[in-house]
């Protein structure tokens, strides 16, 4: 692995994140809220890993444990600095991870929460710049206006407050401040999925577009998998805080091998009345990170389950190169993908 | 199965709110019709009027929103063993909205199912009282046997353990659990019609194919009509007979489930089906974004409200409405490119997917 390790950008090795439950007057600890349970995975310089899962899988929790905006409990997030070579996030002192943080930012779902009203374009993207380089006055308002014009709104706006913008409008302003600081890795937490329909198109061109005129890499974190099947060029899928499968895009959609990846793929509704309505419909509820199942936190849904499934919990191994499973009959089953 | 009686009529229903801001015309002529036992999907993006004509149907349009035209007529049905003969018409926009007569369809013909079921249900109430009440209201029965048609209903749509579920409150449930109990209220009086307004929107992927799988089944075996308002082309294909599609107050395009999606007439139909990412559809190609936004209600374009996004748009789209036209047999499009003046100078040359 070591020759690859260049073209890497990032490395997540046995991410973990617990959140305590406490209970009573003294706020004692009775119970762990495992979000991210042992996570590992590694995203290329210049491509779009996508993080797909049902809410409350971990996947979000996951995106902010790598840029510390909440503090992983366990781990290693390996990223690739451009002075110092590989640094361990985690063990960053604060300022040098004031320095690092500014190669790595994030796009956040909602663009009608996320903007501050009371500041203008030019304040909530001109920000960053005078924070962390330090420039001022017309040199801000220059760059700021270049920003806004590469996410297709119009310089002239910057004096503008969100409120006169349309969600699409604010979602093209939250990119442009993710771009203030020149990143190279940027988390997109579900970036279109509070738009509407015909708006999220434009968005994901945009974020195509940028990526390749600036060389960014991208963790896009999305429950739509037709989204990510647009935009990702690998794929990993969680489910209640574990990774259950990573592939190339190509790979995994047509050939998922965890049964969960197969029923998630199935219960996308088809935009074709004539196509085949055969779902999985998996039973019951997705289980509970505070008190999970035994051995596969899947076996209780998962139509394929044998008594090894209750019993052992399976690990994350790699089957062929690049494609990722913890499933203990991966090699077993033919599951049904999509072409 | 009833082959296509009519059960609601809407007819050029227009509903509009007088605001500080300006007037807003949330729904600006809607024309379709609801059978018995089939499924409607209504189309839209957001601020294109689709909750408000189903707020308008069931008369709770919020104030200070009005009904200024159209009729809503309603086909009462009376069921006497396997057949249904239809007993009166009712124009529900010419009814008070807080009368009677409104309140004796509202709940118990026609039900509703809202988007967010957290919101939408009482936090203080348990999930069984909030059923138990609806039933005592429309029906003449006890409140033992409520309680029981109450755990009954809820066996139906799904519920773990019926029994103690109509003792927990909503916020002891999941999200998927809360719109079972939804649903479950919802035909506790055996609708006739059920409006669904993006029931699945705020839940998973596994849990929406759930609940999407439950309403077609408990379709078949209660034969009500459902009206579905959704924006997921996924769920429309999936769901629907007939189709829909609203754009900024008006229905732009109404037709079946397969014509809409092979053979949609309308631009902004056709943009929608080619800018939607699909997931039979190999990653990179580039998606082809319906250009600009959803204008701002307050200063529609004259014309079309379209023409600002649509790729046809020419000098007639801005001037004066576009006409409503049968393109073939119960397929209707509201655009100048098939009217007849396009007809005879073959305008309309080009349009199709």
């Amino acid at each position: 692995m070591t020759e690859t390790r260049n073209e890497r950008l990032l490395e997540v090795n046995g991410l973990r994140k617990y959140f305590p439950i406490r209970k009573g007057f003294l706020r004692k600890v009775v119970g762990q809220v495992k979000a991210v349970d042992d996570v590992s995975f590694y995203v290329n310089e210049g491509e779009t890993l996508g993080l797909v899962g049902e809410s409350g899988c971990g996947k979000t929790t996951s995106g902010r444990c790598i840029l510390r905006a909440i503090e992983p409990t366990a781990g290693e997030i390996m990223f690739r600095d451009r002075e110092k070579g590989w640094v361990d996030i985690r063990g960053l002192p604060p300022e040098e991870l004031k320095r690092v943080r500014q190669q790595m930012q994030i796009i956040f779902q909602d663009p009608y929460s996320s903007l501050n009203p009371r500041m203008t374009l030019l304040q909530l993207v001109g920000e960053p710049m005078i924070i962390n380089q330090g420039i001022r006055g017309k040199e801000v308002e220059n760059r700021v206006a270049e920003l806004l014009t590469s996410v297709g709104l119009r310089p002239e706006y910057m004096r503008r407050y969100p409120h006169a913008f349309s969600g699409g409008q604010r979602q093209r302003i939250g990119v442009a401040r993710a771009l203030a600081l020149n990143p190279r890795f940027v988390v997109c937490d579900e970036p279109v999925s509070a738009l509407d329909v015909s708006v999220q198109a434009q968005i994901l061109n945009l974020l195509r577009e940028l990526q390749g005129n600036l060389g960014l890499t991208y963790l896009f974190v999305a429950h739509d998998l037709s989204v990510v099947r647009h935009i990702a060029d690998r794929v990993a899928v969680m489910y209640v805080g574990k990774m259950v499968e990573m592939a190339t895009t190509e790979e995994l959609y047509p050939h998922p091998l965890h049964p969960y990846t197969e029923a998630l793929m199935s219960a996308v509704p088809r935009p074709d009345p004539r196509a085949a309505k055969q779902r999985i419909v998996l039973e019951g509820e997705v289980a509970d990170p505070a008190n999970p199942p035994s051995g596969c936190y899947f076996h209780p849904r998962c139509r394929y389950a044998e008594e090894v499934c209750r019993v052992e919990t399976p690990v994350l191994r790699e089957l062929k190169p690049e494609r990722f499973v913890s499933c203990h009959r991966a090699e077993a089953l033919s599951l049904a993908g999509v072409v | 199965m009833v082959a296509n009686m009519e059960l609601l009529e809407v007819k050029g229903l227009r509903t509009y709110f007088p605001l500080d801001e300006g007037l807003v015309k949330a729904v600006d002529g809607a024309d379709f019709t609801l059978y018995r036992g089939k499924t409607l999907a209504v189309v839209g993006e957001s601020g294109c009027g689709k909750s408000v004509t189903a707020q308008s149907i069931l008369r709770i349009v919020p104030p200070p929103g009005r009904i200024i035209e159209g009729e809503l007529l309603y086909h009462r049905y009376l069921q006497d063993e396997k057949n249904f003969t239809m007993a009166d018409i009712i124009d529900l926009s010419k009814l008070n909205p807080k009368g009677q007569a409104i309140r004796a369809i509202r709940g118990n013909e026609i039900a509703m199912v809202f988007q967010e079921p957290m919101t939408s249900l009482s936090p203080v109430h348990t999930m069984g009282n909030q059923i138990i009440e609806t039933i005592m209201l429309h029906q003449k029965v006890s409140k033992a046997e409520a309680t029981d048609r109450a755990i009954d209903i809820l066996t139906r749509v799904g519920m773990p353990r019926p029994v103690q579920t109509v003792d927990a409150y909503p916020f002891e449930l999941s999200g998927g659990m809360r719109q079972r109990g939804m649903i479950a209220m919802a035909l506790s009086c055996h609708p006739s019609l059920l409006i669904a307004d993006e029931p699945t929107t705020a839940l998973d992927v596994t849990t929406a194919a759930q609940i999407l799988d439950l309403m077609r089944q408990l379709q078949e075996e209660l034969g009500m009509a459902i009206m579905y308002i959704t924006h997921d082309l996924g769920v429309v294909a999936e769901m629907a007979d007939e189709t829909v599609v609203m754009y900024l107050g008006k229905v732009v395009e109404r037709a079946d489930v397969d014509t809409l999606f092979y053979n949609p007439q309308h631009p902004y139909t056709q943009a929608l089906l080619r800018s939607i990412p699909r997931i039979t559809e190999s990653r990179r190609q580039w998606l082809e974004a319906i250009k600009g936004m959803v204008p701002d209600p307050y200063n529609l374009p004259p014309g079309c409200p379209f023409n600002t996004r649509c790729q046809y748009a020419h000098e007639a789209c801005e001037t004066g409405e576009p006409p409503w036209v049968e393109v073939e047999p119960n397929h209707w499009v509201r655009c100048v490119l098939h009217g007849e003046a396009a007809r005879n100078s073959g305008r309309n040359e080009g349009v199709h997917v």
